[in-house]
């Protein structure tokens, strides 16, 4: 009896917080989506306008695209990270120097990332393209300028962000691999390559699940380099779900349609999470 | 054992201290602002220290002297870059919890705090003691209906700033007509010399060289009318502007990749020779003036040309510009009257002091024969007072909304993603929406 009290007073503090931070914020934005309102004046109740309105938006959907492009290769660059973190756990030279280089990102502030990047994607004294005509490319594309590159060339800088967290995160779930097991497999004279595709991979596969939802739902949310490095342009050629609710809310002044959006970029994000997770289950956890 | 739940208890304690600080700060910091003989003004500016050294200085010093002068007010400060400070503003504004004393812009970006009430008139101010200080035509952009809700601080217009040692070097002058200017274009790049440093990352940027080629092909009057319903943007001088637009992309008139830049970044290519012109607001007088960062050598080699004509037409003195930055008093605020007071006072010191110390042009008036300036000023201050008319910027003009829709068009019109009839059609649907 005194232990169910007990666990009701320590997770209160924490419901609280979500609720106050999360819950109660998200039903407001979704109640806001029901009016016409710039942020400043009076509400007006408009029903679901705001919403019929945005599922009719091309420029909404273009960036949602987009942010479905990043949920993609998000997902897909989770092989490589597999691949570095198989590679790092099996005690090559300088592992644990390397794992932390690849670290370093994560440990920057997006803006700085962002700084770095505009700096390297300059299309006349940047070190991109410096480099590329320093080999002979005599008209090296302007990046972010490009309606046609820039979205992949936010990619490579948001990929690289991430990073080091997803090689940790294998790393550590591949640590957690009992040293018996794999000893046993040698014996019985598997080679690396079937160690970690039969072995090893089988055991993290809770993990990589894990992470597939997290990159998903990551890139499906995602804003800070974006916003700071072309701001969704040129002419919408980067926007992203996130930008263009705050562009709608706070730069044309629509908070109604842009809490709209939210909401609704919030139900895409709880489907495709509910999506991922059916694809990814399975029945029962292997054991060895 | 014990030591885990130890821990797990002093966390939540921690987390529970959390939650009860963070739920009553607020009340305690009104208690403290108004309690006792104190009263505090919150004042919130756009002038980082990093970025705008001398205004922040200014702005300390006025507000040393309003204090030392006040007995009993105190001035709370919140400084924000101008992006973060537009939304946090909205931010604030949501919740009803503006400053007492703000910064605003003029006409579109004031309106929707007007309408909600946001904003105190300041009329009696305007007509005591600040009557007859404003230029003429500064203020009225800060009026709606009537009543003026914000007190300008600066005025600017946009020229074509020039590296005359590069203009030089290719015996090129600056030029009075569109074809001698295409004929620098031209000239430039068979060099090698990137002609014309352009951030229109910023949008904005690209809207000062669309709104010159509108008014020189169009008149004074055809984009303002088009904004304000009394014409059409689909009339041909708006769509021919944007072809002419885009004829000075195909010449490479601009710098590579200029749709990815920030104005920061042009500014730099600007500074660092890498480009020949850079068309701006005379805000940024001090980098080609006085400001002691910048090489002597680099400053000396500067001036600037008005827009040149069009094909014959157009003004040579009518401008593209208006009033920056202004003071806004919240119409909620609790001490109403002092903030009044600081604005003010604050509106008349700095029309003093930031034209000699920032090289800031005051939307006061400035009696410019009994200040030491450098010539570029002169010459500026000489053009403001024979310009025949000073055309708003367009995104100022226009409301939060159309703004979004024209910096958008900008963009793609620059980058030809859009045809210039379809630049035209676009503005007049979200014109007409409105």
């Amino acid at each position: 009896m005194s232990n169910k009290w007990l666990i009701a007073l320590f997770v209160l503090p924490a419901l609280l917080l979500t609720a106050i931070l999360i819950f109660i914020p998200l039903a407001l934005s979704g109640y806001y989506g029901l009016m016409d309102w710039d942020g400043i004046g009076a509400m007006k109740f408009i029903g679901l306008e705001n919403y019929m309105n945005a599922l009719q938006d091309g420029k909404f959907w273009d960036s949602a695209w987009h942010s479905f492009l990043l949920a993609i290769f998000s997902t897909l660059s989770l092989l490589l990270y597999l691949v570095i973190a198989l590679i790092l756990s099996s005690k090559i030279k300088g592992a644990d120097l390397l794992r932390k280089i690849y670290l370093i990102p994560m440990l920057l502030s997006s803006v700085a990332i962002a700084q770095l990047w505009i700096k390297i994607y300059n299309p006349t004294n940047g070190m991109l393209n410096q480099i590329l005509m320093a080999i002979g490319v005599e008209h090296p594309p302007a990046w972010l300028a490009d309606t046609a590159l820039v979205l992949y060339a936010i990619f490579v800088p948001i990929l690289w962000q991430y990073a080091g967290f997803y090689i940790l995160i294998y790393y550590a779930a591949l640590k957690n691999i009992p040293e018996s097991i794999i000893e046993a497999a040698r014996i019985d004279g598997a080679s690396p390559v079937q160690i970690a595709l039969k072995i090893k991979l089988p055991l993290i596969m809770s993990v990589v699940k894990v992470t597939i939802v997290l990159a998903v739902v990551g890139s499906l949310k995602y804003f800070d380099l974006i916003y700071v490095m072309t701001g969704g342009g040129p002419n919408g050629a980067s926007e992203v779900m996130a930008s263009y609710m705050y562009k709608l809310a706070f730069s044309s002044n629509n908070f109604g349609y842009g809490s709209a959006i939210g909401f609704v970029l919030l139900i895409i994000t709880l489907v495709v999470t509910f999506i991922v997770r059916k694809l990814t289950a399975t029945k029962e956890e292997i054991q060895y | 054992m014990r030591k885990k739940k130890a821990i797990t208890l002093l966390f939540t304690l921690v987390a529970t201290i959390f939650v009860i600080v963070g739920c009553s700060g607020t009340d305690s910091e009104n208690v403290s602002s108004n309690s006792g003989d104190t009263k505090t003004i919150k004042f919130m500016h756009l002038w980082p220290e990093g970025s705008s050294k001398t205004h922040h200085t200014i702005v300390n010093e006025i507000i040393a002297n309003f204090e030392k002068e006040n007995e009993g007010v105190k001035v709370e400060l919140e400084v924000l870059s101008n992006e973060q400070y537009k939304d946090k503003l909205k931010v604030l504004s949501t919740s009803n919890e503006l400053p007492d004393v703000g910064m605003t812009w003029a006409a579109g970006f004031l309106t929707p705090y007007v309408e909600g009430n946001k904003f105190a008139p300041l009329d009696d101010l305007l007509e005591n003691e600040l009557n007859d200080s404003f230029v003429a035509g500064t203020a009225e952009a800060y009026a709606i209906d009537g009543k003026t809700y914000g007190l300008p601080l600066e005025l600017n217009i946009a020229t074509i700033f020039y590296n005359k040692a590069i203009f030089a070097e290719y015996g090129l002058e600056a030029p009075k007509t569109y074809d001698e200017f295409k004929h620098i274009i031209t000239t430039l790049n068979d060099n090698g010399v990137a002609p014309i440093a352009l951030g229109n990352k910023d949008r904005w940027t690209g809207s000062l060289w669309y709104m010159y080629l509108a008014d020189r092909i169009g008149g004074t009057d055809v984009l303002t009318s088009a904004i304000n319903r009394s014409g059409t943007f689909e009339d041909p001088a708006l769509v021919s502007a944007a072809e002419e637009v885009q004829n000075l992309v195909d010449m490479n008139a601009f710098v590579k990749g200029f749709n990815g830049l920030a104005d920061e970044e042009a500014k730099s290519m600007f500074m660092s020779e890498q480009a020949a012109m850079y068309l701006i607001g005379s805000w940024d007088l001090p980098n080609f003036t006085t400001n002691e960062e910048v090489p002597q050598e680099f400053r000396d080699s500067i001036g600037f040309f008005n827009f040149p004509t069009v094909d014959g037409k157009g003004d040579l003195n009518s401008h593209v510009g208006g009033p920056g930055v202004g003071l806004f008093v919240s119409e909620d605020s609790d001490v109403k009257e002092e903030a009044k007071k600081f604005v003010s006072y604050f509106v008349k010191e700095w029309g003093e002091k930031s034209v000699t110390q920032a090289g800031v042009i005051p939307a006061t008036k400035l009696d410019a024969d009994s200040l030491e300036l450098p010539q570029m000023y002169v010459d500026v201050l000489n053009e403001l007072s024979n310009a025949t008319n000073i055309t708003l910027f367009a995104d100022v003009q226009m409301s939060p909304q159309v703004a979004e829709v024209h910096l958008n068009m900008i963009q793609a019109i620059f980058g030809k993603e859009v045809a210039p009839d379809e630049f035209a059609k676009e503005h007049e649907n979200a014109l007409a929406a409105e």
